[in-house]
């Protein structure tokens, strides 16, 4: 025992009350960066994994089915309240905000009242003739807010129902009146009594068509502005129609005044051309229904028909050219409903869809160009007689039994059905369903047509162009450096290859678009050649230094070989080249170009899918070469030594040992280079036209996905349907890319663990 | 040794040479590439010689200036199809592109001429070049100099002589003076009235946030209209220098022969540069070189971007790439030291790591989609409504901006940072570990003391990686801030001076817009590339950083591995 060696180290006294405050501060510490470091890569995961659940975030409310609720104001459901104004209701319509209704009876009554209470806000009395009656009405389009009554006297009256805001102390006030757009005096349509009467037009040309059966007169209508005097001066021409031989229901008229449509009763519709305006032409005549007509209306923009009967049947139908360039009607398609008869059917004033309401009381909500039913609900007790829509569609106001209803309709985006993404559609003024992708243009009552189909297909045959040339050159590249070259030299040329993938696309697609494309325009031939000469040079080359003496030979070592060949394809290349334009002149007389067009029918973009394969194929061949290059290196030496020690050649060892043990390598390679060549953007946004063409032509451009979510997201509406299928898009995109890449990925992971058992 | 055909195919050996050829191939790809983009981009700024010929077609004669821009070969019978008159055998003809500038006389900048129909062609060295401020080069001989609009020198000749020489040097030194007058101006527009702009817009802000906030107080309101009055005089001020300096500037003019005769009369104030490209020695063409060189990443882009420098994208993209590194080193190293070291090994982990390894491989264009909508929608609108009300209905945040981009740009480029710290934390041998801990060392003090700065070199290759893959992302960009033409720098001397809500310029984008999206773009061409050149050194140079220090890396931990 030795008391004075432990007495003199007292500093050794770990449990001082400094150091153990010390110890106490350290394990605080340790464990307060525990928790932050915890806390920390938690929440950078979970922002990379917001992504996905961001991009989903905004697709999902696309494919939310529309909802309907009773009118919500000032938290109180708007309960129904009696029709104000009196006499049979003709007409219904509602102002922007839907605050204000609009009443037309029978009666020459026009009522504009308050639609959440039914109070009566004006009243305005339609100045007719003595002694006559109202006997028909008619309606120019829901949007353009015209009217027309026909009159028993064979005249008509046009109106303009108008709002105007104004905000005085702040409150914002809505003022309605009742315009005339074609003058106070009321227009002489025909001699008889107006039983039918239709009306369109646009833009200062009118036309209204009306009488009684077998006596319609067509009046057409044109406004001109005096620039002088600033009057408007009408200039006016009538046409007498033929006999339909059908008993007409209801007539619409074209906005273009060049087709009338007739329903008729048994199901019939009649269709007259209108084009030569002195002959009206009966064109058809057609069993459309197999029952009662019992609604007939044109969807926005008047380009189609909506067929309603008493089955409760909804069919669309449009003018679409045959072979012969004729315009025939035909039914584009028919609308899932219930069976129960339609007795009304209100057209949306901003898109292509329409609400019924049937006798069970049952509303219905749908989409023309998806082809969809997106709500159906019971709203009322049966005999509902009429429902319209409001301007924004968020608004619907159903007349049942002497009531008005008000609902609030939730339906954003009714244009997106699966079929409208994926599928062909018979988008109107189209001879055939087709895929199209046309966001936006430059009318309002443009038809969105939002497939993704011809952007999906752009995507994927760049990406094919681009992997057609970038799999052969960079696995062949791969092997050769892992396989045949000289440490020294793979050491210098992997780096160098690899760093091909640090080049900005930018500037890839600045070259293919700016140089390579005109390049490869003026010297389409010598491409080819280039593609046909390159083997046999490299080849013929290769032979004759097998037949050199030793002594050259073997100046240059083994695996070398790749730096002998650059001066040998650089000059096959150039001989390619500069032979282009003799060839041209020899084969093609002076102009591949136009013999391609001319001779061949093959259309030809200067910006195509050969530049795009080229430009993209160099970006992404550092990619499959890299990690190709990877798996063979890593395919263990003593597999190849065994082989050759048998007796194999080294091409033998390679295609036989080598090779089918890297596959799973090379082929994750590949997947990934796949998935850099689909999501490439800049590229493909610079060196093709952009044109959503679906065409596998390699002289021809595409619009890929990626280039697409560039060109069109900083113009698109937030929120709007657009906006969401270009987040759809890009959802595709990143979906894709990941699958392909995890699988790539687990590839990868379990040839690793098989070299890791070798 | 002589081996047949046949036998030689049996071997084998020519598909090796194919392997090889494809090799060759991919490294021609890359050399002629770089190559390609290097030669076209630092020609530009050569002094190219004006060459002066007549050319004559269908009998009539015109005197041609300019430089030659391209020469190529096409198809005689193509030129007589569209019924041009030669009269040579050759199966082709050669022509030549012109620069013939003068845009504002002659309508366009360029023009063909045949070869054949291009005669007398010298170089005349008292032809001048002039680059001005609008409507592209002017090339002509000097007549006149004319001060207030009277005429003070005149030369008429077209031959070297001492009064030219006399003339030229006189207008040199009036073209110092107004190159001085129009920096001057430059500074007070820019600078001075900037500021002064900016802090009234910055009292309207704070008043209009009063008037929200419903103060009744009269106080402040008067203390801001205080403030106003003082800022109203020093702009009255400023803009009375303005309007001298104005006057000073647009004192001389000169005046041209161009080709065709016409004399022209030129501002001095509408030009930026002259020189004798055929009166040049080398020496002289090797400093003209440098200068336009140094204009070239150090001026403003004038013209639409088709001239002029690209100082303010190569500040937008070094500043944008900064912020975004300071967001990504932090967050990056985190989730690797928390992946590999605080997480529990697992299938989860396992997982994980596979998720962030793919988030590489996602388009950036998705980030971009992802960026506008998340960022600057969702999150800059709520920062508006929450913090800048005052400026509504303008967007403040709610906008594409500089902010935003980097922050897209750092999601972007986190799987980059985290592989590689991972990488490098992996490569540390867990005797280290142990001792460490062994010794009475806390995790944290290990962590800090011996792993991270051994791993400090992974962390540098994954950041310099992060750096070079966001140097040159455009897509993301065009959706979450960059534009074409940035009015001022996002870093300047008005408070807060870092604008983090600005938008910005960059270089890739710079490239995109002036090559495909300009009213000019065969003016604008060798600017692209020299843009292109520029992005590319810059890149390869953070690579090839990049790639020494992993090596470095690697050499150093092989006497770790036992």
């Amino acid at each position: 025992m030795n008391i004075e060696n432990s007495s003199a180290i007292p500093d050794l006294d770990f449990d001082t009350p400094a150091a153990r405050r010390g110890r106490k501060l350290r394990a605080l510490k340790d464990k307060m960066a525990s928790v932050g470091i915890g806390l920390g890569g938690i929440s950078v995961i979970i922002a990379i994994l917001l992504i996905f659940f961001y991009l989903l975030y905004e697709v999902l409310p696309m494919f939310r089915s529309a909802e309907v609720q009773p009118w919500q104001h000032n938290n109180q459901i708007v309960e129904p309240y009696a029709l104000p104004g009196a006499g049979k209701t003709l007409y219904m319509a509602m102002e922007e905000q839907a605050e204000i209704g609009l009443r037309v009876t029978d009666q020459g009554e026009m009522v504009f009242f308050s639609t959440t209470s039914g109070d009566i806000i004006k009243r305005h009395q339609a100045q007719l003739p003595l002694n006559t009656t109202i006997t028909s009405f008619a309606m120019v389009s829901e949007n353009s807010r015209m009217f027309a009554l026909g009159l028993s006297n064979g005249q008509a009256m046009v109106f303009k129902h108008t709002y105007k805001s104004t905000y005085p102390d702040g409150q914002r006030v809505i003022l309605p009146s009742i315009t005339f757009p074609l003058g106070e005096q009321p227009i002489d349509v025909a001699s008889s009594p107006l039983e039918q009467l239709t009306v369109s037009g646009s833009d200062g040309s009118y036309a209204l068509i009306g009488g009684t059966q077998g006596n319609l007169q067509a009046i057409f209508i044109s406004q001109t502005e005096n620039m002088f005097t600033g009057d408007v001066e009408l200039e006016q021409s009538t046409t007498h129609l033929p006999d339909l031989g059908i008993k007409i229901k209801k007539m619409l008229l074209m906005p273009d005044l060049a087709w009338l449509f007739v329903a008729g009763e048994n199901g019939k519709m009649a269709v007259v051309s209108l084009r030569n305006k002195d002959e009206p032409i009966i064109t058809q005549v057609l069993n459309a229904s197999s029952s009662k007509i019992t609604t007939f209306d044109l969807l926005l923009g008047g380009n189609a028909i909506l067929l309603g009967n008493a089955k409760g049947e909804v069919s669309q139908w449009f003018l679409v050219r045959d072979d012969q360039g004729q315009w025939q009607m035909t039914k584009i398609r028919s609308f899932d409903t219930g069976n129960t008869s339609v007795t009304d059917l209100a057209i949306e004033h901003r898109r292509k869809g329409f609400a019924t309401i049937d006798t069970a009381g049952d509303l219905r909500l749908y989409n023309s160009t998806a082809n969809a039913n997106v709500l159906v609900k019971n709203v009322t007790q049966a005999d509902a007689s009429m429902i319209t829509l409001g301007p924004r569609a968020n608004a619907a106001l159903i007349e049942q039994a002497g009531k008005l209803t008000l609902l609030h309709i939730d339906n954003e985006h009714p244009e997106v059905s699966w079929s409208s993404l994926w599928g062909k559609v018979w988008y109107e003024g189209y001879e055939e369903p087709s895929y199209i992708w046309q966001s936006s243009a430059a009318n309002n009552d443009f038809e969105p047509k939002f497939s993704l189909m011809p952007l999906a297909f752009g995507t994927l045959k760049a990406a094919f162009y681009a992997m057609i040339l970038a799999t052969p050159l960079a696995i062949c590249g791969a092997i050769y450096t892992a396989y045949f070259m000289v440490p020294s030299l793979r050491r210098k040329v992997k780096p160098f290859i690899e760093l091909m993938e640090a080049l900005p696309t930018v500037i890839l697609g600045f070259l293919a678009g700016l140089w390579l494309a005109p390049f490869m325009e003026e010297n389409l031939p010598g491409i080819f050649v280039t593609l046909l000469l390159l083997p046999l040079a490299v080849l013929a080359f290769a032979f004759a230094w097998a037949q050199m003496p030793k002594q050259i030979r073997w100046l240059v070592p083994d695996g070398w070989d790749a730096l002998l060949l650059i001066p040998v394809i650089m000059l096959a290349t150039w001989v390619s080249i500069s032979i282009s334009p003799s060839i041209e002149l020899v084969l093609f007389d002076g102009n591949m170009r136009h013999w391609l067009t001319n001779d061949l029918g093959i259309a030809y973009d200067q910006r195509n899918a050969m530049v795009i394969g080229i430009a993209m194929g160099f970006a992404v061949i550092p990619t499959i070469f890299s990690i190709t290059e990877d798996a063979i290196f890593a395919v263990p030496k003593h597999l190849s030594y065994g082989s050759l020690a048998l007796g194999a050649t080294p091409w033998q060892t390679l295609t036989r040992v080598v090779m089918p043990t890297a596959s799973p390598g090379i082929f994750s390679a590949v997947m990934i280079g796949m998935g850099r060549a689909v999501g490439e953007t800049m590229i493909v946004l610079m060196a093709t036209g952009n044109t959503p063409i679906m065409d596998v032509n390699i002289f021809e451009g595409m619009r890929t996905l990626a280039a697409n979510i560039a060109v069109e997201m900083p113009e698109s509406e937030v929120g709007s349907t657009h906006y969401r299928i270009l987040f759809l898009a890009a959802f595709v995109l990143f979906m894709f890319t990941f699958a392909v890449n995890t699988l790539a990925e687990t590839i990868r992971q379990r040839l690793r663990n098989k070299y890791g058992s070798l | 040794m002589n081996i047949s055909a046949k036998e030689w195919f049996k071997s084998g050996s020519p598909w090796v040479w194919m392997n090889a050829a494809a090799v060759a191939i991919c490294i021609i790809m890359v050399v002629g590439l770089l190559g390609l983009i290097a030669v076209r981009g630092l020609s530009h700024f050569w002094p190219a010689g004006i060459v002066q010929g007549s050319y004559t077609i269908d009998a009539q004669s015109k005197t041609v200036v300019g430089e030659i821009v391209e020469t190529n070969e096409v198809l005689t019978k193509q030129l007589l199809e569209a019924g041009i008159k030669l009269t040579t055998d050759d199966e082709f003809s050669t022509r030549h592109l012109l620069k013939v500038g003068n845009r504002d006389i002659y309508g366009s900048d360029f023009t063909w001429a045949l070869e054949a129909f291009f005669t007398e062609q010298t170089y005349p060295e008292m032809l001048f070049t002039a680059e001005r401020r609008e409507w592209g080069n002017l090339y002509g001989y000097l007549r006149s100099l004319k001060q207030d609009g009277t005429e003070i020198a005149r030369f008429d000749g077209y031959e070297k002589s001492s009064d030219y020489i006399a003339l030229w040097s006189e207008l040199n030194e009036r073209l110092e003076r107004v190159l001085q007058i129009h920096d001057d101006i430059l500074e007070i527009e820019k600078h001075e009235i900037g500021a002064i702009n900016y802090e009234l817009e910055r009292l309207r802000l704070k008043e209009r946030g009063l008037q929200l906030d419903n103060v009744t107080d009269s106080a402040p309101f008067e203390a801001i209209n205080q403030q106003r009055k003082v800022l109203d005089l020093a702009y009255e001020d400023l803009q009375q220098r303005l309007i001298d300096l104005y006057t000073q500037i647009n004192r001389d003019s000169l005046t041209a022969e161009v080709a065709g005769g016409q004399v022209v009369e030129v501002q001095l104030a509408k030009i930026v540069r002259i020189f004798r490209p055929n009166d040049m020695h080398m020496g002289q063409k090797m400093i003209h070189y440098a200068a336009k060189l140094w204009e070239f990443v150090s001026d403003d882009p004038r013209e639409a971007n088709t001239e002029g420098g690209i100082f303010p994208a190569i500040f937008g993209t070094v500043m944008m790439v900064l912020l975004m590194s300071l967001l990504v080193t932090p967050f990056g190293v985190i989730a690797a030291v928390y992946l590999r070291e605080y997480a529990k090994q697992g299938f989860v982990t396992r997982l994980i790591r596979i998720a962030v390894n793919n988030l590489a491989g996602v388009p950036s264009i998705v980030y971009g989609v992802f960026g506008l909508g998340f960022f600057v929608y969702f999150l800059g609108g709520n920062i508006d409504d929450l913090f800048f009300a005052a400026a509504k209905p303008a967007p403040t945040f709610g906008t594409p901006g500089l902010m935003w981009a980097s922050l897209t740009l750092a999601l972007l480029t986190v799987p980059v940072v985290i592989v590689a710290t991972e990488e490098g934390l992996s490569r540390i041998p867990r005797a280290l570990r142990e001792g460490s801990l062994a010794l009475g060392a806390t995790k944290f003090e290990t962590l800090m003391k011996v792993v991270l700065p051994m791993a400090s070199p992974a962390m540098m290759t994954g950041v310099i990686l992060a750096i070079a893959r966001a140097a040159g992302e455009v897509a993301p960009l065009m959706l979450v801030g960059v534009v074409k033409l940035a009015p001022s720098l996002p870093l300047d001397g008005n408070y807060p001076f870092i604008h983090l809500d600005q938008k910005f310029m960059h270089l890739g984008f710079h490239i995109y817009d002036v090559g495909f999206q300009s009213p000019n773009v065969e003016a604008a061409r060798p600017l692209v590339y020299a843009t292109a050149l520029l992005l590319v050194l810059v890149i390869a140079l953070l690579n090839m950083s990049a790639i020494a220090i992993r090596n470095h890396l690697r050499e150093k931990y092989k006497a770790l591995e036992m």
